[in-house]
């Protein structure tokens, strides 16, 4: 497909469907706790009454920096749908992560700070692997960009299972989600307050959800590529591992950063290396 | 040629003067003039030598080879004389130089050291080597003279000799300018422990107790990297018969591999790597632009350069894996022993051991894309890494500190260093500074061999962004006090302001780098292809526009005070405590000491790395 | 823009309560009552709050709190008293230390007695400051800020 239609469209579409899928979020969560939950439209709503708010802000820089935070992600997902080098859309996501970090901590506020200390050991934790995902494409298809992943036929999945697994490990990281969310906590899960975004209100914290749904699509389509082989499949492969995530956020609770380090590297080296190590041998020597 | 000797040479001239000339604005005048000349030669030099091909010059002359023995033999009694008052206990020091110099001399003098065809020769790696050389090493020269000034403002109770030390500096350049244009490793061999000299002069400049300790730490250190390279002389001139650096380069590997292995490990020990990383972190206590120019930007480079002059020997063999190993081995301990540091300097130091280990790993791959991504990091390391020593410097002037603790809130105190600071940390580690294309040219080299490398580039990257982000975000907390502080810092922003152009233009102009330097030397990389250069183009567009923001004023900005769960009091700063009188708060970065400090990492990587070292050795002929 | 009644973010705050309305008020959290299916969140954070509940009186120790809260809101931002005591005082207002209720610091847009108040109530309270949150939101765009 021509990337500059996949650019726009990821540019225009993605908040709509992240938003949907936050809103289904928010109604499977509801469900599981035995409520009803709020309409599927619920974080579009939000996202409007946030606009319409008066922007608070501590200093004149932090909502600035935000505004970077948007256009990195939106670069890195802009890269990755038109089908780039997945390596630097990675880079380009961490950017976008040290944008917000450096919001925060320019707000000089302490729940905010320790937010971003918070949020740089999430990055800490997820960032290898992620890359090492990006690796494992490249061993099996002999490319580090997204179009000739996507469309090398190979099924992925059979040959990254470990990596498969890593990655869905290491989401839970990235979306926020417990037993991970320890930077910024959802509505009802605080802890330091509201973590990173205490002191964004109205339009920068708008922004930062438009940010969230931009992120959701890039991550679920990282998932996608395992299944690009059959898109009604990885579509279907994405959804379900959304749902996992938000049954995992359902059934746990927030642990402290040194489990979360710990936990997600040594996944990243269990799963993730062993993967590729098993993988090295089998295509070298078998 | 000629602008070749004239770099080697001409620094020797100012050293000599800086020597005799006491007044201190002459000595200023002196060293703005020669940086600028050798500067100007640098430049002149790539322009004029830009070519495909290495060239060879200067037919051995005897009389040329007889000054290099000389030059040997009084350095010899230099460092004896430097020894002179060291207890008995530490004898093993000068008996290092004895063994040295005695075996090398004899051997020089007794002709068993057979003569060689061209004794300088230009590449484009030189040619990139010397410009870093000229230009990042004139910036530092120019700013130490500031520096200098206001050291011996702080520090009345320490001797003003800094004469010494810009004459030492300059006695430096001389002897970088000889190693990366030699092609005999016995002249870089002498130049090598010149650059010992000079590290040792400066670095026992102050005359503390914890200064003089240090210099002969970093002395001895050094000289077991000397004893190695004495070593691969012997070895190459009885064995391989020849001691003309591009003939050993492309000898047959099991001939060659001992010599190779010796000057490597010279190499590594120079560029600090474990075991010997020691040194390098003593060396902090040495005035900030030693720090900046020896101990970051230019002579641990040399130690790299030197073991990228050796890759293709080492290029698929076992010794190369392991030394590869070894250097990812610094790698991921540096970067992980950087996050539990709080003096600045000293974090510093721990991050260019790590990247020097990534560049060593580079170099033991030996493949045309990873001797790519390596040269690339040794010329945005040496900006960047320049550029945080000198803003650490001139911090730690105005403000009396070096921790990073006491960095909070610059950005309010002295806007204009923390925008230059916060340049130079981009550069160390962000998309798209000229690191991160370096390290992505890095993994897209690594992902072809086997699974092993990629994880450890991997995971010493994000070590690496954990500590520089953490950095980041102290500066850039705005505490709303008043600017003003960084008035008094004159010709240093010179150098300081320079480098962070130099900074974003490397990374603007890196495919000019790569096309007329880098692909001459190992062909084409896909760095240079349309949608890599594309994808740099743009974020980095979009970062420069990031200080126009600034500038906008913000209307329907509405400000509170930040969130102390509604205890605010009228300053920021404090809260209403709980029996009813304000109090102050604070933040501290997290330093993770529990994983990540010295006393938990230094002693496993120390063995680690000593047993690396060993099995190099060990698999030399396989 | 109809928005403020299809997402309203409530901040709740307990003065010096003896803690039945702030169960009841959490109680409307819960599944039995389940405000979330109106879009409301209980944050933590006043910065990101629309509606303001109170219980319990406010005494010396807390009115510079509630009025900080207060003015960290952002606008359009409606103050609901919830519970007696909150609307008035109660039977604490003889107390030394109780200046009364909330209106003594910030002002109030709905009250709302009982003791403790029932769920049903409070989220009556909430409907109706979002009627008067609309309103006041109108206002200030017609005045020509935001």
């Amino acid at each position: 497909m021509n990337p500059i239609f996949m650019i726009i469209g990821y540019i225009l579409l993605a908040p709509i469907g992240g938003g949907l899928l936050m809103g289904l979020d928010r109604i499977i969560t509801a469900r599981m706790q035995s409520r009803v939950g709020p309409p599927v439209l619920q974080p579009f709503f939000d996202v409007f009454k946030l606009l319409g708010k008066q922007n608070l802000t501590v200093n004149r820089f932090h909502s600035y920096y935000l505004f970077f935070f948007l256009i990195f992600m939106m670069v890195s997902g802009a890269m990755f749908f038109a089908g780039d080098d997945l390596l630097m859309v990675i880079f380009a996501l961490i950017v976008a992560d040290v944008f917000l970090v450096l919001s925060a901590y320019s707000t000089n506020s302490p729940f905010s700070s320790i937010g971003a200390e918070r949020e740089l050991l999430q990055m800490l934790s997820s960032e290898p692997m992620m890359l090492l995902t990006a690796v494992g494409f490249y061993m099996v298809t002999g490319s580090f960009n997204v179009s000739a992943i996507a469309s090398s036929g190979r099924r992925l999945i059979f040959y990254l299972p470990g990596i498969f697994i890593g990655l869905t490990f290491v989401l839970t990281i990235k979306f926020q989600k417990s037993p991970f969310d320890l930077a910024v906590s959802h509505h009802a899960h605080q802890e330091l307050v509201k973590g990173i975004s205490t002191e964004f209100a109205g339009p920068s914290l708008a922004l930062i959800e438009i940010e969230h749904w931009y992120e959701t699509i890039l991550l679920l389509g990282m998932i996608w590529l395992f299944f690009a082989f059959n898109p009604a499949l990885a579509t279907a492969g994405a959804l379900l591992v959304y749902f996992l995530e938000v049954f995992i956020d359902n059934a746990n609770s927030r642990v402290k950063w040194e489990l979360m380090l710990k936990s997600a590297w040594l996944v990243t080296l269990l799963f993730g290396l062993g993967n590729l190590l098993v993988l090295y041998f089998v295509l070298h020597i078998g | 040629m000629s602008w070749m000797l004239f770099l080697i040479l001409f620094p020797l001239l100012p050293a000599v003067l800086l020597l005799i000339v006491k007044s201190v604005s002459i000595q200023k005048w002196i060293v703005i003039f020669a940086s600028t000349l050798i500067c100007a030669g640098a430049i002149g030099l790539a322009v004029t030598g830009i070519q495909g091909q290495p060239r060879y010059f200067g037919n051995g002359s005897s009389l040329v080879e007889n000054l290099v023995v000389a030059g040997d033999i009084m350095l010899a009694l230099i460092f004896l004389y430097a020894c002179r008052r060291l207890p008995l206990k530490r004898c093993w020091i000068p008996l290092m130089v004895l063994a040295q110099y005695g075996v090398v001399v004899w051997y020089e003098l007794s002709g068993r050291v057979p003569g060689v065809a061209d004794y300088l020769f230009i590449d484009n790696l030189t040619i990139i080597m010397a410009l870093i050389i000229g230009i990042v090493g004139s910036l530092i020269t120019v700013y130490s003279i500031g520096y200098m000034q206001r050291y011996h403002e702080a520090h009345p109770h320490i001797p003003d000799r800094r004469g010494e030390f810009l004459s030492a500096i300059f006695l430096f350049f001389f002897a970088m300018y000889g190693i990366v244009f030699s092609n005999s490793i016995t002249w870089i061999y002498y130049f090598w422990e010149i650059t010992t000299l000079c590290s040792f002069i400066m670095i026992r400049y102050p005359r503390t107790e914890e200064a003089v300790r240090n210099a002969f730490l970093a002395l001895w250190m050094l000289l077991v990297g000397g004893l190695a390279f004495a070593a691969a002389i012997v070895y190459a001139a009885g064995y391989c018969r020849t001691v003309e650096l591009s003939r050993l380069v492309a000898m047959n590997k099991s001939v060659v591999m001992l010599p190779a292995l010796l000057i490597c490990f010279a190499g590594m020990n120079k560029a600090a790597q474990f075991p010997f990383a020691k040194w390098l972190l003593g060396a902090m206590a040495a005035p900030t632009p030693c720090s900046a120019l020896l101990h970051s930007s230019t002579m641990v480079k040399a130690g790299v350069y030197i073991v990228l002059r050796f890759a293709p020997v080492l290029h698929n063999t076992a010794a190369g894996l392991v030394l590869a190993v070894s250097g990812g081995l610094s790698f991921v301990a540096g970067s992980a022993l950087a996050i539990s540091q709080r003096d600045g300097k000293r974090a510093l130091a721990y991050s260019t051991i790590g990247n020097l280990g990534l560049i060593i790993l580079c170099a033991g791959i030996g493949t045309h894309q990873a001797l790519w991504s390596a040269v690339l990091l040794i010329i945005f390391h040496a900006l960047a890494k320049a550029l945080m020593f000198l803003c650490v410097g001139t911090v730690e002037q105005q403000t009396g500190s070096r921790y990073i603790e006491d960095m909070h809130g610059l950005i309010s105190r002295m806007p204009i260093l923390t925008i230059v600071m916060l340049i130079g940390i981009a550069g160390m580690f962000l998309a798209p500074f000229g690191m991160l294309i370096s390290k992505w040219a890095v993994l897209e080299a690594l992902a072809k061999r086997n699974p092993i490398f990629p994880p450890i580039v991997i995971f010493g990257g994000s070590l690496m962004l954990f500590f520089w982000t953490k950095w980041m975000g102290k500066l850039i907390a705005v505490t709303g006090r008043q600017p003003g502080r960084d008035k008094g810092i004159g010709i240093e922003w010179t150098a300081l302001c320079g480098l962070a152009l130099l900074t974003i233009l490397g990374c603007a102009l890196y495919p000019l780098v790569g096309h007329y330097l880098l692909e001459p030397l190992y062909g084409y990389d896909p760095m240079l292809s349309h949608r890599a250069i594309m994808m740099v183009a743009i974020m980095l567009g979009l970062m420069l526009m990031l200080p126009m923001g600034f500038f906008i004023h913000w209307k329907n900005l509405v400000h509170v005070a930040p969130y102390l769960s509604g205890a605010n009091v009228a300053d920021p700063h404090q809260f209403m405590g709980s029996l009813g009188s304000a109090r102050a708060w604070s933040f501290r970065n997290y330093y993770l000491d529990k994983y990540f400090s010295e006393k938990k990492l230094f002693r496993g990587t120390l063995a680690g790395s000593m047993a690396l070292m060993a099995l190099m050795f060990l698999v030399a002929n396989l | 823009m109809a928005f403020f009644k299809k997402s309203p973010w409530i901040f709740h705050y307990d003065g010096s309560s003896c803690n039945g309305c702030d169960i009841e008020v959490l109680a409307c959290l819960m599944p039995m009552y389940d405000v979330e299916r109106f879009g409301v969140i209980n944050t933590g954070n006043p910065k990101h709050a629309d509606i303001l509940l109170i219980t319990g009186v406010i005494n010396q120790q807390n009115r510079g709190v509630v009025r900080t809260i207060y003015e960290q809101m952002g606008d359009p931002k409606v103050v609901v008293a919830v519970g007696t005591c909150a609307t008035s005082g109660h039977f604490f207002t003889e107390c030394y230390n109780t200046l009364g209720g909330v209106d003594t610091t910030i002002p109030v847009d709905v009250y709302l007695p009982g003791c403790a108040v029932r769920p049903e109530a409070i989220i009556d309270s909430v409907i109706e400051a979002l009627g008067i949150l609309e309103e006041k939101h109108k206002l200030s765009r017609r005045a020509g800020h935001v």
